[in-house]
């Protein structure tokens, strides 16, 4: 047992682990130092609030750590990087799914209505905006997990009248929140279970309503809404640890929407609330020329003569698994003494970062892989690029023709490198549905083809 | 906006601030361009070639300094010419900051905005306005073209009817821009060229440009995140200086480019190593100005040996391409604070904060160390490059951040008058919090943000706590169920998230 002030020092010592651990993200370097406090501030949160006064039922509170444990550890094993959006985005969905549970656990807890007055009133509503988060959290969340393991169609549905209904629901919600803090006792059970229902409808229509290339803004959106739903929690229980973890996770999804957004120079509303902004006003622009194709040979002796090589890495590499084979040709690239490097369009993927980590993966040692802003000046002298499976990131449409729907999304400007090789599967379009006018261009040949297989050939002749 | 470009009053400076070619740039911009008589004459721009590109001739360096809004020159200025200058004028020339702490507090008090553009950070961005690269490029280029006059051979291996012809080895001492340049230079002649550096991370470049590294027995490693080298242990100078005793005795002309900003370039050429050389060999020394790698240099001068080696230490400017590329670098700069039309002196500019050493009468040097990976101002640029339009009037953006305030205060003072006390506390704990994570979370690396994601994750199954505190002893009662579950799932999410954080940092390696 701990006396509840050297609990509350307990909880500030873990808020100041947890700060620090997400303030050693700043760089690699620091970064694992990063996880190991943030392992630690948990360690020290769940201690301290099992010895509090008044825990009780010790031993089922182990044996659900225990059987948790071996849980995570085996996701977090068996899991591979490319699948890395999926395994995210579950794991926000419980988050989602513990906070919709806490509530239900608050507003039966017997020491809830011994409260009066403001006091109860603000209680019950802090457990109907927690329950709420946390339902929204854990059905979209569900529904992106579908989405990004292929189990329900990525593209956005969206049928008329779809605002409409979700301001309907959302003052449906409102008028119950208002029923259910006037409710005596646990009488107000019926209404927090049909608001969380409909929660979860919101969450499952918000999330259907977006697809395919956004999908990196919705899972760090649920990532902000987990946050947010540990917040509620921390105020319906007045505890702040929760609080303060909330908030530092929420803004942190928060931000990473918004960068996210603008690299595709698109309107945080606009995404979520679905489909693309503005419909573009005109046809898009004419594109003339013609589109050469070349086969492996040919493109390894285009690398044997370039000097410097830059790759271009999209979401086809992690489908196709090519980021191994690609290390590989890096390697007998640098043997040569030619300069290889990376340029990662903060898009790149489905989650923000993810070209990183399947690079880091693959060994790729980080000091070649460089930021859009980076790379892009050094294009004009690069003699070749390779595109592998990225589309709508190096399509110069977004800067010349002001009727493409991603027009204003900084792009790679591959196209300035003396030659540009791009490796995909077909001609189809990118997630963006337009056409690429880069194909067309001069200086660019295709090789169409499975992204690992092409690559293997191709270190096949080098 | 007007540009004035003043002739170079230093003798022996041949080199200009425009080209008639970057005059026509300047124009574009949307600058009108004032350039004195004659101003590039020694580099073989005529008056009339300027006038062809648009700028106006003036007879007088004072009516130059006194018409102009900015001044583009090569060297900095002299105490006349400081006279000549007004309030608010921008300068753009070499300064040298750190050597010229009076030359800063005179500009400082005539209240010139000046940059040195020796000063400009050496990050991706700034490197097309990198004037220390640019110059040290031709320089570079120069030293072989100098060292192949002095020495009576040809540099590239031939076998004709009248005999074979052995080619001449170069050594390139100092593997920075100029070594760099120096290398591919002499390559391109057919000479067998070495090269040497303290930093090891050079390797590879040195390799790159065709020529062979070489290395001291000694591990030890000069690189420092400046990118100059660093002072190394007197262990590793004594294996620097025997490899270079055996290289003097085989090579025909050694190039040495070893220069530490601020400070007099190291010796690296004794005595010693100019008498094993052969006769005939030449030494150029691009360090001459600085007191000269090679303890026998002249600064100035060209001069034999007794032992018959030349000993470069002058060099010329090539002040035609010299000015070019100057030129070229000033218009950049020029570019990237708005042109004419916008143009603005915006000290949160990473490039522009670091090379102001003096503005608005307030001398800002040193300047602060530049961070290590970019971090914000990166992101802000992206949004600002996406959105063109988006540029409000400053007036309208004070009065709207009034009225944000107010509502926020506003709604802060409703808060405060129906919440319990209980509440208002746990409310400053959020609202605090959330600042604190904005902050953190800005500075975190672009390629960590999948991690950043998994930890949050898993610092987000925090909710546990609610669990914890729910439980009851009584496995029937339905909170205790409820509990179970909610500590079970958040478990999954702390034990899973955590765990492939750490699987995915470990794979990151340099």
């Amino acid at each position: 047992m701990i006396s509840a002030q050297l609990q509350t020092a307990s909880y500030l010592f873990a808020s100041i682990l947890f700060i620090l651990s997400l303030g050693g993200l700043s760089s690699q370097e620091s970064a694992k130092k990063g996880v190991l406090y943030g392992i630690i501030g948990m360690i020290i949160a769940v201690i301290s609030t099992v010895l509090g006064e008044g825990v009780q039922g010790q031993i089922y509170i182990v044996i659900a750590i225990s059987i948790a444990s071996v849980i995570g550890i085996l996701l977090a094993r068996k899991v591979e990087m490319t699948s890395m959006p999926q395994l995210v985005a579950i794991l926000h969905s419980f988050v989602g799914l513990a906070a919709v549970l806490v509530g239900f656990g608050s507003y039966l807890d017997p020491h809830t209505h011994t409260l009066v007055g403001a006091a109860h009133t603000i209680h019950l509503v802090e457990i109907f905006l927690g329950v709420f988060i946390g339902a929204i959290t854990f059905t979209g969340s569900i529904i992106a997990w579908g989405k990004l393991e292929g189990k329900i169609r990525s593209k956005p549905l969206l049928y008329p009248g779809r605002h409409a209904v979700n301001i309907g629901l959302v003052i449906a919600s409102i008028v119950l929140c208002v029923l259910f803090t006037m409710a005596v006792g646990t009488g107000g059970m019926m209404y927090l279970i049909i608001m969380s229902l409909i929660a979860s409808f919101i969450g499952v229509m918000l999330v259907m309503a977006i697809g395919g290339a956004d999908m990196p803004v919705v899972v760090s959106m649920l990532n902000s809404y987990s946050g947010w739903a540990a917040a509620a929690a921390g105020f319906m229980l007045g505890n702040d640890l929760l609080i303060v973890t909330g908030a530092l996770v929420g803004s942190s999804g928060a931000i990473l929407s918004i960068i996210m957004c603008d690299a595709m120079n698109r309107s945080f509303f606009s995404v979520i609330f679905g489909g693309f902004g503005a419909a573009p006003t005109g046809p898009a622009m004419e594109i003339t020329g013609e589109v050469k194709s070349t086969d492996h040979e040919g493109v390894a002796d285009l690398l044997k003569q370039a000097k410097s090589v830059v790759i271009v890495p999209g979401y086809g590499m992690a489908v196709a698994k090519a980021q191994f084979p690609v290390h590989e040709m890096v390697n007998k690239l640098k043997a040569e003494g030619k300069t290889v490097r990376f340029g990662i369009h903060p898009v790149a993927g489905r989650l923000p970062g993810h070209m990183n980590v399947l690079l880091a993966e693959a060994n790729v040692s980080y000091d070649i892989v460089l930021e859009m802003d980076e790379i892009n000046d050094d294009l004009s002298e690069t003699d070749l690029v390779l595109v592998i499976g990225a589309n709508d990131i190096v399509n110069p449409g977004a800067q010349n023709d002001p009727n493409s729907p991603i027009y204003g999304m900084p792009v790679i400007e591959v196209w300035n490198a003396k030659d540009v090789i791009v490796m995909k599967r077909s001609m189809a379009t990118g997630y963006a549905g337009v056409q690429n006018p880069l194909f067309f261009k001069e200086n660019t040949t295709m090789l169409y083809g499975d992204a690992k297989d092409s690559v293997s050939k191709i270190n096949g002749f080098l | 906006m007007k540009v004035g470009i003043p002739k170079e009053l230093k003798a022996n400076e041949f080199r200009v601030g425009a080209t008639p070619k970057t005059v026509k740039r300047l124009k574009k911009q949307g600058f009108e361009v004032y350039i004195q008589k004659d101003a590039g004459k020694m580099a073989n721009y005529s008056n009339e070639d300027y006038e062809a590109a648009g700028a106006n001739i003036l007879d007088s360096i004072d009516k130059v300094y006194s018409t102009s809004d900015i001044i583009l020159k090569v060297l900095s200025v002299t105490d006349d010419e400081i006279e000549m200058m007004h309030e608010g004028q921008v300068m753009l020339s070499y300064l040298y900051p750190a050597q010229n702490p009076e030359l800063l507090e005179k500009l400082a008090a005539k209240r010139v905005n000046a940059i040195a553009m020796d000063a400009i950070p050496r990050i991706s961005r700034a490197q097309k306005m990198d004037v220390l690269s640019s110059m040290a490029n031709i320089a570079g280029y120069r030293s072989v073209i100098e060292g192949a006059n002095y020495f009576g051979r040809f540099l590239n291996g031939q076998i004709t009817a009248a005999g074979k012809v052995n080619p001449a080895k170069v050594l390139v001492i100092g593997a920075g821009v100029a070594g760099l340049a120096a290398i591919g230079t002499a390559r391109s002649l057919g000479a067998i060229v070495r090269a040497f550096d303290t930093r090891s991370e050079v390797a590879e470049q040195i390799e790159s440009m065709g020529a062979e590294f070489l290395q001291v027995e000694i591990d030890e490693d000069g690189s420092t995140a400046s990118g100059y080298s660093k002072v190394m242990s007197p262990a590793f100078i004594e294996a620097e200086m025997a490899l270079f005793k055996e290289q003097a005795k085989e090579v025909d002309i050694i190039i040495t480019t070893a220069q530490i900003p601020g400070r007099a370039a190291p010796k690296l050429i004794l005595d010693y190593h100019v008498a094993a050389m052969k006769p005939g060999s030449v030494i150029v020394d691009l360090a001459a100005s600085s007191g000269g790698n090679c303890v026998l240099t002249k600064d100035g001068e060209i001069y034999k040996t007794d032992n018959g080696v030349t000993i470069v230490g002058k060099l010329d400017q090539l002040p035609a391409q010299a000015s070019q590329l100057f030129g070229n670098n000033l218009c950049h700069l020029l570019d990237d604070m708005g042109k004419a039309e916008n143009f603005k002196i915006d000290m949160e500019d990473d490039v522009v904060k670091r090379a102001m050493v003096t503005h608005n009468g307030n001398i800002n040097w040193p300047p602060e160390p530049l961070p290590v990976s970019p971090k914000k101002p990166k992101v802000e640029q992206a949004a600002a490059v996406g959105k063109p339009v988006a540029e409000t009037k400053p007036a309208k953006k004070a009065s709207s951040m009034f009225i944000t305030l107010g509502l926020i205060a506003a709604f802060l003072y409703l808060l405060g008058m129906v919440a319990p006390a209980d509440f208002m506390g746990h409310f400053t704990v959020f609202v605090l919090a959330v600042f604190v994570g904005w902050q953190v979370i800005w500075n975190v690396s672009h390629s960590l943000h999948t991690p950043l994601m998994a930890v949050t994750n898993a610092i987000s199954g925090i909710i546990i706590i609610g669990g914890l505190l729910q439980t009851k002893d009584n496995l029937s009662d339905p909170m205790t169920i409820i509990a179970f579950i909610a500590i079970l799932v958040a478990s999954i999410n702390i034990v899973g998230g955590f765990f492939v954080t750490h699987r995915m940092l470990k794979m990151f390696r340099k």
